[in-house]
């Protein structure tokens, strides 16, 4: 088998995927998060700014899902068909939501009547609210395994997903995205509009970290092999301390009104909690709670080493780009909102 | 077939075709802004600008509808198709990647600087910026339309693993993307979104000339999109020659369902015509022999008929691809002579005062819509059993994950939330093609605008 420093194919595809999926998190997280606190803010023009806010950006933050999406396809297709077909009707609430989202932030102030406005202000909170509840769900049963029978068979039933620890930590991914997107909305508002953020800013990080403590301790209890991991490995006791200290330096820079730094340490923790994660399922993709032959190894599911080698030329050329782009959009649109003739 | 099929295809070809409305519209109309936007730095003339600002109002609507049913697209493989997902993966996977990294980004992260960056960038960026979704937009078809040649003539693979493990993987790559019909579609789609793109300008020109409106910026508008359109449309005529003789040699049940064409002898070409599948007969106007003389430059040259293959391996509507196909092709001649007669009619200096030809125009913008989807029933449809031409059935390709109850509630979900969604599209593009360009107050030719900026 072909290795890069040292590291095979299918697994420089695990990390590249995860990095993806991490990217994903930290910038759809904010939009997420701003469209579900959205009917926190009252006022025609409050809504305007904060909509405005992520309005040049949250199309290419999207973009990430569909790289994600597409370099799961092209990296391990088992584990593309299989997951997306197992998770099918959430994957197509998820679908309706996406779209739902997408046209209420782009009709809503097309028309100046008030139900029209309204209406589109709930679509657009709900959907972005669904969309992270949903996220959340998946990698929940994720971290749990789902039931596969030794041929990648789904054996269980639709009700299995919606389980209490499936859903804790939809709730905490949720949590957590609404915090991260106040602090994104603070460093894009003024005045009385701040004012009111920094008030949300507050709450929502007291919900994210009962949250966080919640869920981890009923990871530790209820999924044995995210607690094996750490007796095998102990320097593993790093990630979750790491991110134990991230999410106190956050409180700290929330208290002290430092919002960019709170916004980064939220993104960090997004990251960290997905690497914890990661770890926990390598060198498997999928786990299967009934049957262990059940698992999905990347190795199984891995495409061919050329095209992995032609595709991660692809990334390497293709990644850069993408962040240049990024970072030159963010830079163009950088500062407080200001609503113009153009704006939404 | 079962019902998971049945449900499945219905989904997947409603999502795709609804999906399809609006890439080909943001790609011509792409092209078209390239073009408006580099007049406007070129000669500085206010009047460009206003046109730019104006159908970036429009090309933004339409982007963002676009941009909504494409994600579906991308996970429906992964849901209904998951057999054929790891199938294909090896293959079908880079393209969608690529597409993701190489096109998508490009778009979306430059859209924002498009339609909001007006004051945020000089002029020169600005433009940059609208060349740059217009390639990026490009790009996306370029690797979808890839994918889908391949599925149409594979090449550049090889089997790997048996029954329910086989897989087909890349044994070189340039050959795989190179396959042998990838330029003809790729050309023939492309040319054909910036029909759909400039006949959706030249529509809109034509009902403001009709009803006096901006005159001065139509006309300008107009005169455009009818370069982009005369071109495109003998563009169009060529690449899908060249695409029917990539489907005679490597789809011959295709070829002849197209023509209704049963027993193996010298084929005829129908200019229209009805096929009565039961007595294997076709009632129409034709040039005998005609499909024999295009492919082979002889008019006694014998084409293999349906008959010569095995029943399982025909496609199954012969009558509907038939149907869809003759009705491109008389679009494809319809198009090209409206093109060509209004540049003759500018050349006289007439063509603005022609009334009823600007009528038309403004019809007009359904035609290619309609056959850009007619195009893909034909090309789809005739592939027809096989999901990958020779390689896979369409029925071994499903997920066996899904129930069929759950593809119904999908398919219903879907069907509400579109039929919603292109109300509303409709809804908001009247309104904006109402409203108008926001025109400054001495603009003297068109007296009955006045400034007043909108919010998009
Ligand atoms: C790269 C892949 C790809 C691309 C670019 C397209 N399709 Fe396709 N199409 C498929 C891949 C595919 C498929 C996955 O292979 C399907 C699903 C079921 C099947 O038999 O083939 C299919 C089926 C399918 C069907 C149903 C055929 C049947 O079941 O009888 C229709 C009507 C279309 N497509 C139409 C379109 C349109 C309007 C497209 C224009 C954008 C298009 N397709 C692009
Ligand atoms: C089944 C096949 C297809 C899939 C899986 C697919 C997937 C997608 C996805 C995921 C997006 C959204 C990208 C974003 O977030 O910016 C999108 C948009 C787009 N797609 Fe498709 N697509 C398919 C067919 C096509 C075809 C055949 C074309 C062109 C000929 C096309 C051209 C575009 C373009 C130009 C966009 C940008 C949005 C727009 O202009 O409307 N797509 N597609
Ligand atoms: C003028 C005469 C035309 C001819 C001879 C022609 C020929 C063809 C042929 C043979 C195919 C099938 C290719 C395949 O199955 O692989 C095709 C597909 C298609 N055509 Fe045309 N066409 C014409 C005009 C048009 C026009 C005017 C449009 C749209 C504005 C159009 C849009 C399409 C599309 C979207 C497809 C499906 C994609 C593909 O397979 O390339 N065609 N055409």
């Amino acid at each position: 088998m072909d290795t890069i420093l040292g590291l095979d194919l299918p697994t420089w595809w695990f990390l590249l995927i995860g990095a993806l999926i991490s990217g994903y998190g930290i910038l759809d997280g904010f939009d997420l998060g701003a469209g579900a606190l959205h009917l926190f803010f009252r006022k025609e023009q409050s809504r305007r700014i904060v909509l405005n806010a992520i309005g040049p950006v949250w199309d290419g933050n999207e973009v990430w899902l569909v790289i994600g999406a597409g370099a799961l396809f092209a990296a391990f297709p088992l584990v593309y068909g299989t997951l997306l077909s197992v998770f099918y009707l959430p994957f197509i609430v998820l679908l309706v939501a996406i779209i739902f989202r997408a046209i209420s932030i782009e009709f809503r102030s097309k028309e100046e009547m008030k139900w029209w406005r309204a209406m589109w202000d709930v679509c657009y909170c709900l959907s972005s609210t669904t969309i992270a509840l949903l996220f959340g769900l998946v990698l929940g049963n994720l971290i749990q395994g789902i039931p596969l029978d030794k041929d990648h068979q789904f054996v269980g039933r639709l009700l299995d997903f919606f389980n209490p620890y499936a859903l804790l930590i939809s709730v905490t991914v949720l949590s957590l995205f609404m915090l991260h997107g106040a602090m994104y909305l603070a460093m894009k508002t003024e005045d009385r509009l701040y004012a009111r953020m920094t008030v949300l800013i507050n709450q929502t990080s007291k919900f994210f970290i009962l949250c966080f403590i919640t869920s981890s301790m009923a990871t530790l209890i209820y999924v044995p092999h995210m607690e094996a991991i750490f007796h095998k490995y102990p320097v593993m006791f790093a990630l979750p301390l790491t991110a134990v200290l991230i999410v106190l330096n956050m409180r700290r820079m929330i208290e002290k009104r430092r919002y960019l730094r709170g916004f980064i340490s939220s993104g960090v923790t997004t990251a960290l909690l997905l690497i914890l994660f990661a770890s926990g399922l390598y060198p498997n993709l999928v786990l299967s709670r009934t049957d262990a032959r059940g698992n999905i190894s990347i190795y199984e599911a891995a495409s061919t080493d050329s095209s992995l080698r032609t595709m991660l030329l692809f990334a390497v050329i293709g990644m850069p780009l993408v962040l240049t782009y990024t970072v030159f959009v963010f830079w163009t649109f950088r500062g407080k909102v200001k609503l113009e003739e153009t704006s939404y | 077939m079962d019902n998971v099929e049945i449900l499945s295809r219905i989904q997947f070809a409603f999502t795709i075709a609804f999906h399809y409305i609006y890439p080909p519209l943001s790609i011509g109309l792409g092209v078209c802004l390239v073009f408006m936007e580099g007049l406007y730095l070129k000669t500085k003339n206010k009047v460009y600008e206003e046109l730019t600002r104006f159908w970036v109002r429009i090309f933004a609507l339409i982007f963002g509808i676009g941009v909504a049913t494409g994600i579906v697209m991308e996970f429906e493989f992964g849901t209904n198709w998951a057999v054929y997902s790891r199938y294909v993966g090896d293959i079908f996977g880079s393209a969608l990647a690529a597409e993701g990294i190489f096109a998508f980004a490009l778009e979306s992260a430059f859209l924002g600087i498009l339609i909001f960056g007006w004051n945020r960038v000089s002029p020169r960026v600005h433009f940059l910026s609208t060349v740059l979704v217009a390639l990026g937009s490009m790009f996306s078809a370029l690797w979808i339309v890839v994918a889908n040649s391949w599925q149409q003539t594979p090449a550049g693979y090889r089997i790997e693993g048996e029954g329910m493990k086989a897989r087909a993987v890349v044994t070189d790559f340039w050959e795989m993307v190179l396959n042998p019909s990838s330029i003809q579609r790729y050309s023939h789609v492309l040319i054909g979104a910036f029909l759909a793109g400039s006949f959706l300008v030249l529509s809109v020109s034509a009902w403001y000339i009709v009803k006096r409106k901006y005159v001065v910026h139509s006309k300008k508008a107009f005169t455009i999109a009818l370069w982009v359109a005369a071109i495109s449309s003998l563009g169009q005529l060529f690449t899908g020659h060249q695409s029917a003789e990539v489907v005679t040699k490597y789809q011959p049940a295709k070829l002849a369902a197209v023509e209704g064409h049963f027993e193996t002898e010298p084929a005829d070409l129908y200019l229209f015509g009805w096929v009565d599948v039961k007595k294997q007969k076709v009632t129409g106007v034709k040039i005998p022999g005609g499909l024999s003389f295009l492919v082979h430059q002889d008019f006694k040259e014998p084409i293999p008929g349906l008959n010569s293959f095995k029943a399982e391996n025909r496609p199954g509507a012969i009558n509907f691809v038939f149907q869809t196909y003759h009705l491109m092709v008389g679009i494809g001649m319809t198009l090209i002579g409206l093109c060509w007669l209004a540049i003759f009619l500018l050349y006289r200096k007439k063509l603005f005062e022609t009334r009823w030809l600007m009528a038309v125009f403004v019809g007009s913008v359904l035609l290619p819509q309609i056959a850009n989807q007619v195009g893909w029933y034909t090309a789809e449809v005739g592939r027809q059993p096989w999901v990958v031409y020779g390689l896979l059935r369409t029925s071994d390709a499903l997920s066996q994950a899904v129930k069929a109850e759950h593809v119904l509630i999908s398919l219903i979900l879907f069907t509400l939330v579109y039929v919603i969604l292109f109300a509303l599209f409709i809804y908001l593009l009247n309104k904006k093609i109402q409203h108008g360009l926001d025109v400054q107050p001495d603009d003297l030719e068109s007296p009955r605008s006045k400034f007043n900026p909108s919010p998009i």
